[in-house]
């Protein structure tokens, strides 16, 4: 490899994580920007985080979203690991292609034609059985548990399928019945994966906008929802609060989670490295 | 089929009792393959059975039917008496040492080996006497609290052992068991192997694919190809005595000679054959019409390479010319051209210390012959 | 089929998230399609029910087709439509143009610097997308940072416009997208083999030539991966045409957003998600399905 092209990749890369992290940056910086006027530098401030702090609204809208995330993360984990199970483990049953088709579906499907779908579904049941009464919560979190399972099934999917799977028959052949087979050997090989698509379910439905629009009645307002109508009106420092607050909770947590699997990964290869000594 | 080699074993007892384990008319299909082909098959208890074949042989398949992790297509599966086909895996009363080994990654050895009589819900203080005396016949008593990963090679193959035998299964079905070892470890593990077999007397089905493993720790052998069983026998049959143009061929190295049977006495027959240059003389009979097509397999260590023409008549001897020597140290084998241009592989163990100007060298014309009872005809 | 493994268990496992799939997410799109060519009307719901019963016997059924039809005389959508697919193609080269480097440069780090890196593509992921794009609002404003830059520096004697244009779309739908492109680009990186390169080199293949002939080939998966992953979510945007883009850029997520929130008019927006479906969705899963079937030359 030339010096010139690696000088290129270079760059490249610096301009790259430059571009991801400028605006990122940015408005950390002018979360405690004194002035209102966001862009003009008036001196430090810690007054946006305080009325972030009074701001009801989005206090209200951040406890509705992160309860309705953590129902649908739970419920999407669920659904997702039985279909990824059912996908990785059943071979080839009647039904397969479909199943595998609905799983992949959600994650190719324009957001606003899914929120559309859903919301006239709602619309529908609501004529002829009279349920869900009025939209709100209930048809959030259905929305949000049907299109985060399909990715919750998808890490599953995958994560089963390089899971050798003479351990599961090893289990079995030892006189395991299949139920306990999963739970015994599969779900605890497997929880980091598990752990990953509930965390990946919360973060979709925390952050999902436009499904919510449409499924979402008068008082249920998400988080995104409130942001969205206060940011289409223009910059807002209370937002850049919010927004500093979020990007520092997710940057603890993969620095946490980092840390944590680099230890793993230097306690593997001592280990390693200890039978390869006491090898005999 | 020739018909004067030993007498067989009976499979069942002297009695007329039933095998230990029989396999009776079983198929597994996938889809439109057939991997298993009407395999009929018996196994004595206590033996080492070892299913020998190239991958793809439906050796693999047959025993996964043992273990119950395919139902056949069709055909019985009998254990001890007990008809077992419809039974699931953790129904049988067999175990399995997977090629893997499928160690649990998030149990210790001694939560591995334990599992299994976990699952009968034997009581607490059995489980920990039986899986410290089973730790202990695989010497691994001392890594007990360790993790598979903390674990080498051979030492994960050891536990895998134990955890299949703690519950002292019926019958014991090893996939490929030393694959997975390097070739030193290997030698010694399959001496280990036998021993354990003969301290505990559980019987042994092995899956493999390496003839010299199969030759070391079988009682008996079945040759598979194509998802049917070829021939069994004991590693002596086997190599001695082949029934086919396939196994002299699959196992150890043979030169096969096509020819047409011109003599058919009962103690002896002739075969001419065009490439040989000259007529095998051969120390058994044949169950095979004058005139017909049949193949007669020569191991290389069987010939005798000398220079000088040997004593006696004609047949069982041919001249040729060295073309090939490749020196092994404890043999060299050499490729001579007989004057019908056919190559025949001679193997020669170095018995004396030769300095070189001794040796046979390339181009020299040299005599090959052999013993009546040396060559084997085949006629399939 | 094994025989005491089709139990009453395996069936649960499948069929309670088949159902859900089913109920959730495949009967809705029959509620599309049948709205979609349903009459409109004031009312909640705003559109007419397909089939009316005349008496117990005979009933009418009464199939409009003429939103379709509006859709197709209409140039508003058609011209949504054709910038929706500009605006996500020329987004997609510009992903790909930029996330390559990116992705090789982190394949080839040091396995230490290769997990910080990776870390750091994905962890924008994890936070919010509304809140990054509109981190965008505060750089691009007519007295955001860069124009107060410019204007400090003396580049510039006026501010630039630049939000509220097509410019502002397209590196909104870059910035938000490039993790989702790096990521596969990397996989296929990683996964190839550096030997393959040195054996190009040691036939006497310059890197650039070695680049076309071994490299790019070899990664196709996973450009393909992530353009398709770029490509797809991008032409139904909503949120960056609706923050960053101008009231002029149509895109055809915002058409149909506004079809049904602010004109109310369901069959329409009906249409349109249909008209969607048949030719964004259809295209990608039978080319999908094809390029599934044709054996990899390796």
């Amino acid at each position: 490899m030339g010096g010139r092209r690696s000088f290129f990749v270079v760059t490249m890369m610096a301009f790259g994580f430059a571009f991801l992290y400028v605006p990122i940056l940015s408005m950390i910086v002018y979360s405690f920007n004194e002035s209102r006027l966001v862009t003009v530098w008036a001196g430090f401030s810690t007054r946006w985080y305080a009325a972030l702090l009074h701001n009801e609204q989005l206090l209200d809208a951040a406890r509705l979203s992160l309860r309705i995330a953590v129902v649908n993360a739970t419920g999407a984990t669920l659904l997702g690991t039985l279909a990824g199970l059912a996908l990785a483990r059943f071979g080839q049953f009647r039904g397969r292609a479909l199943l595998s088709g609905m799983v992949t579906a959600p994650l190719v499907m324009p957001e606003v034609i899914t929120g559309l779908s859903l919301l006239l579904l709602f619309v529908a049941l609501e004529q002829m059985i009279g349920w869900p009464a009025g939209r709100g919560v209930t048809t959030i979190t259905i929305a949000h548990i049907t299109f985060s399972m399909a990715y919750v099934a998808v890490v599953m999917q995958s994560r089963l399928a390089v899971l050798d799977e003479s351990l599961e028959e090893a289990a079995m052949d030892l006189g395991a019945r299949p139920v306990k087979v999963f739970f015994l050997i599969t779900l605890p090989i497997v929880l980091p994966a598990v752990l990953a698509g509930w965390l990946l379910a919360f973060t979709l439905s925390w952050d999902d906008l436009v499904i919510s629009s449409f499924v979402a009645g008068p008082g249920s307002s998400t988080l995104p929802i409130v942001v969205f109508s206060k940011v289409r009106l223009g910059v807002s420092p209370e937002v850049n609060a919010l927004a500093t607050i979020l990007v520092l909770i997710v940057a603890l947590g993969i620095v946490v989670a980092g840390v944590y699997l680099q230890r793993q990964e230097r306690r593997r290869e001592r280990d390693v490295q200890q039978a390869l000594a006491a090898r005999g | 089929m020739s018909n004067t080699r030993p007498e067989q074993r009976p499979e069942a007892g002297p009695d007329g009792t039933e095998p230990y384990v029989r396999l009776e008319r079983l198929t597994k299909k996938f889809g439109e393959f057939v991997a298993v082909d009407d395999v009929t098959l018996n196994i004595r208890r206590g033996e080492i059975f070892c299913l020998l074949g190239a991958s793809g042989c439906g050796k693999t398949t047959l025993l996964r039917m043992l273990a119950g992790f395919e139902q056949p297509t069709s055909g019985s599966i009998r254990i001890d008496g007990v008809d077992v086909t419809a039974l699931p895996p953790y129904e049988r009363p067999v175990n399995m040492m997977f090629q893997s080994y499928a160690l649990f990654p998030h149990m210790t050895v001694e939560q591995n080996v334990a599992f299994g009589l976990r699952q009968d819900r034997v009581p607490r203080a059995a489980i920990r006497t039986r899986v410290a005396a089973m730790l202990e016949l695989v010497r691994m008593r001392e890594f007990a609290r360790r993790k598979p990963h903390q674990l080498s090679g051979g030492q994960r193959q050891r536990v895998a052992l134990a955890r299949s035998l703690v519950k002292q299964p019926k019958l014991l079905l090893l996939d490929e068991p030393l694959a997975a070892l390097d070739k030193k470890l290997r030698q010694h593990t399959q001496f280990e192997l036998i021993n354990i077999q003969e301290t505990l007397g559980v019987t042994f089905v092995v899956v493999t694919h390496d003839q010299e493993e199969a030759m070391t720790l079988a009682t008996r052998i079945g040759v598979m190809n194509h998802g049917e069983i070829i021939q069994v026998g004991t590693p002596t049959d086997i190599y001695e005595y082949p029934n086919s143009r396939f196994v002299a061929d699959f196992i150890g190295s043979v030169n096969l000679f096509e020819g047409r049977l011109i003599e058919d006495e009962p103690d002896y027959v002739r075969v001419a054959a065009p490439e040989l240059g000259g007529v095998f003389h051969v120390g058994h009979g044949v169950s095979a019409a004058p005139g017909a097509t049949v193949w007669v397999a020569l191991r290389p260590e069987k010939i005798q390479i000398s220079r000088t023409a040997p004593d006696g008549a004609g047949d069982n001897r041919v001249a040729g010319v060295v073309s090939e020597i490749a020196y092994l140290g404890d043999q060299s084998v050499y490729l001579v051209r007989l004057a019908t241009g056919r190559q025949v592989r001679v193997t020669q163990p170095n018995i004396v210390r030769q300095s070189s100007a001794g040796r046979l060298t390339w181009d020299e014309p040299v005599w090959l012959s052999w013993e009546p009872g040396s060559p084997v005809v085949v006629t399939q | 089929m094994r025989r005491w493994s089709l139990g009453a268990g395996r069936f649960a496992v499948t069929a309670v998230p088949a159902l859900w799939l089913l109920l959730f997410f495949a009967v809705p799109f029959l509620i599309v399609l049948k709205i979609s060519v349903s009459g409109m009307r004031l009312g909640m719901p705003p559109y007419e029910p397909l089939i009316t019963w005349a008496s117990s016997l005979v009933f009418e059924l009464r199939v409009h087709l003429d939103h379709y039809a509006f859709l197709w005389q209409d140039p508003l959508y058609r011209n949504a439509w054709l910038n929706s697919l500009q605006v996500a193609a020329v987004s997609t080269l510009l992903c790909l143009l930029l996330g390559y480097p990116l992705a090789w440069g982190i394949a080839r780090a040091t396995p230490a610097w290769r997990n910080l890196l990776l870390l750091l593509i994905m962890l924008p992921f994890w936070t919010s997308f509304l809140l990054r794009v509109y981190a965008w609002l505060g750089i691009l404003k007519n007295n955001g940072l860069i124009n107060n830059t410019l204007l400090a520096l003396g580049v510039i004697d006026r501010p630039i416009v630049m939000l509220q244009t097509d410019f502002a779309v397209y590196l909104g739908i870059v910035y938000s997208y490039l993790p989702f492109m790096v990521l596969p680009l990397y996989a296929a990186i990683e996964k190839l083999d550096q030997t393959l390169l040195e054996a190009a080199a040691d036939l006497g293949c310059r890197p650039f030539r070695a680049f076309l002939a071994v490299t790019l080939p070899l990664t196709w998966g996973g450009i393909v991966a992530g353009s398709l992953l770029v490509f797809i979510p991008a032409v139904g945007e909503f949120v960056i045409p609706a923050l960053l883009g101008g009231p002029d850029s149509l895109m055809i997520g915002r058409v149909l957003w506004e079809e049904f929130f602010n004109n109310r008019d369901w069959p329409v927006a009906s249409a349109v998600a249909i008209a969607m479906l048949l030719l964004l969705v259809l295209p990608i899963v039978v080319f999908q399905h094809v390029q599934g079937r044709t054996p990899v030359v390796r």
